[in-house]
């Protein structure tokens, strides 16, 4: 049963629930409960498996799917991110994908009529030796032939771009130059995925929180269904959109992953006034920082050098990472630094996704994001949909397949995040 | 932070001494195995929500590699044992069996 179409968000009606003290608003989507059977069902309700979701209703008709999330939606990753939106990758598959995805992001609070607050406010990734600036040279030289624009910035207009870059030629690694991406930039992580579930739910998709998967039920090599913390479910089609947790899922469903899963880590500044307006990544010391829309300078990590599960990170990481950005941005160095948490990214042999069929019939896998998946979260979504719509990945999906593995087509973006992690 | 008993030169120290170096006890394919067997033991990886075994360095010590047995669900460490053996010793396996029959473990 398809749900009732819900109201549009827009100004009149903000105006006319003002006048209800705000106490009107309908909810943004449903919470039902699991039906015995789905043609297709999505398990982790992070953005990118909402995003599969959305795509499977509104680009291929199918809108019989649940997509089941054991918390809450949006509460992995994709709530944990840094929010760093940018296609400036060298390998062509890598830019076909992550471009799709940047550009679907700059028309995505209006498809899925709820702000999503994408801010193309400029990526600028620092070259901070001789060898990485020949390295983003060549990444920019390889942008402009993927008709994805980027400019080399020499040492002077990183200054222009960004004042509060320490560019003293005498810096332990002075700066000399940058890969300047304009439209790239940040989007408001946690709208994301709230904006996909209610425009998913909207077309009929059952969101079921609460919902652990625990079992994958085959028949024949074929899937059947999933045992869940709420009943069984029977499925025609099941995506596995789990990130950090994809191995454990393929475990149930009796094949094996070349993933590790490892702790990323995060953390906030108390919030000061506007200094940043930029997304700065810095490689070679290895930091990231941007402003967010309160004040707080919101400064990435490096990942654990050893798998977990634990959803923190060692502290040694996050002295390393301020360590770094003090040397980047010397203003910065009395800041107390407000909260710190982690997330559980799932790095893959080549540091490139999977989007992907399985050896068992009707299974597909979305993951090995790793450290930089937030940005491609409409584009997995739009090419995962496809590819389990069709049984067969689409164009853009298809050299993210599990078999490069064994037929030795890596994709080399061991900079997936720009930072090497 | 981890802290690790380096069973070769005996050193105990922080885990910042120390270097991960993956999974133990894999098992080379091959010669003569198949793509997808030679692929799997270059990438596949077992990646447990719970119990694992795996390689270490003391890259900051003596340098030697050796195993050790951690938790990835708490960090917990099992013990520790010298790298030129395909198999953790019994008293460390007795020792991870008492933390899964206590629940601390998967
Ligand atoms: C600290 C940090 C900073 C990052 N910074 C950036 C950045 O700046 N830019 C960028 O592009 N990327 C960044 N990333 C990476 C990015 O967050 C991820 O690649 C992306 O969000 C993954 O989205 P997802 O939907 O695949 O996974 P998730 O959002 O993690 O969703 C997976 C969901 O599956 C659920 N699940 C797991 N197991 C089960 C089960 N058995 N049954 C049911 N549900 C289950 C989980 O609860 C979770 O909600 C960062 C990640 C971290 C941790
Ligand atoms: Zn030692």
């Amino acid at each position: 049963m398809a749900a009732k179409r819900k109201p549009r968000y827009s100004i009149f009606s903000l105006a006319r629930n003002s006048m209800s003290h705000h106490q009107g608003w309908e909810k943004a989507w449903r919470s039902p409960d699991p039906k015995p059977e789905y043609d297709v069902v999505i398990v982790g309700a992070g953005g990118h498996g909402l995003a599969t979701a959305y795509y499977l209703a509104k680009n291929h008709g199918i809108t019989n799917i649940a997509v089941v999330e054991k918390g809450w939606l949006g509460g992995g990753n994709t709530g944990r991110n840094t929010t760093i939106i940018r296609s400036n990758y060298l390998q062509d598959s890598s830019a076909a994908l992550f471009e799709l995805s940047r550009s679907l992001f700059e028309t995505l609070s209006q498809e899925l009529n709820y702000n999503i607050m994408f801010s193309p406010r400029g990526v600028l990734m620092l070259a901070q030796t001789e060898h990485e600036k020949r390295a983003w040279q060549r990444t920019h030289h390889a942008t402009r032939l993927n008709n994805i624009y980027t400019e080399w910035a020499d040492t002077k207009r990183v200054k222009e771009i960004c004042p509060i870059i320490n560019t003293d030629p005498g810096a332990r690694f002075p700066v000399l130059g940058g890969l300047w991406q304009p439209r790239g930039g940040t989007a408001r992580h946690d709208a994301v995925a709230w904006g996909y579930a209610r425009a998913a739910d909207d077309l009929g998709v059952d969101v079921i929180q609460n919902c652990e998967v625990l079992g994958i039920d085959r028949e024949g090599g074929k899937v059947t269904g999933v045992q869940t913390t709420r009943g069984a479910i029977k499925c025609g089609k099941l995506g596995i959109v789990v990130a950090g947790n994809t191995t454990r899922l393929t475990d149930m469903a009796g094949f094996r992953m070349p993933l590790e899963s490892v702790p990323l880590q995060a953390l906030v500044s108390e919030p000061i006034k506007p200094c940043l307006d930029i997304v700065v990544m810095a490689n070679t010391v290895h930091g990231y920082m941007s402003q967010s829309d309160k004040g707080e300078l919101v400064i990435g990590g490096g990942t654990d050098g050893y798998n977990a599960y634990t959803q923190r990170g060692s502290f040694q990481h996050v002295e390393e990472t301020v360590t770094a950005l003090v040397e980047t941005f010397p203003i910065i160095s009395r800041l107390r630094m407000l909260r710190q948490w982690g997330g559980i990214v799932d790095i893959t042999g080549d540091r490139s996704p999977i989007i992907s069929k399985t050896p068992v019939d009707g299974v597909f896998v979305n993951c090995g994001w790793g450290t930089g998946g937030f940005k491609a979260t409409c584009g997995s979504g739009h090419c995962f949909a496809a590819t389990i719509a069709k049984g067969e990945p689409d164009a853009v999906a298809a050299p993210f397949s599990l078999d490069r593995f064994s037929e030795g087509r890596m994709i080399d973006e061991s900079v997936a995040a720009a930072v090497a992690h | 932070m981890l802290l690790i008993d380096c069973p070769c030169c005996g050193v105990s120290g922080e885990e910042t001494e120390f270097a991960a170096g993956g999974e133990a006890h894999i098992v080379r394919a091959g010669p003569g195995s198949s793509d997808a067997d030679f692929a799997s033991y270059l990438f596949d990886r077992k990646n447990p929500r719970g119990v694992h075994f795996e390689r270490w360095r003391h890259a900051f010590g003596c340098g030697k590699w050796f195993h050790m047995v951690r938790s990835t669900q708490t960090l917990e460490v099992f013990g520790v044992y010298k790298a030129d053996v395909t198999s953790p010793p019994q008293d460390i396996l007795d020792r991870v069996e008492a933390a899964r029959a206590e629940g601390r473990v998967k």
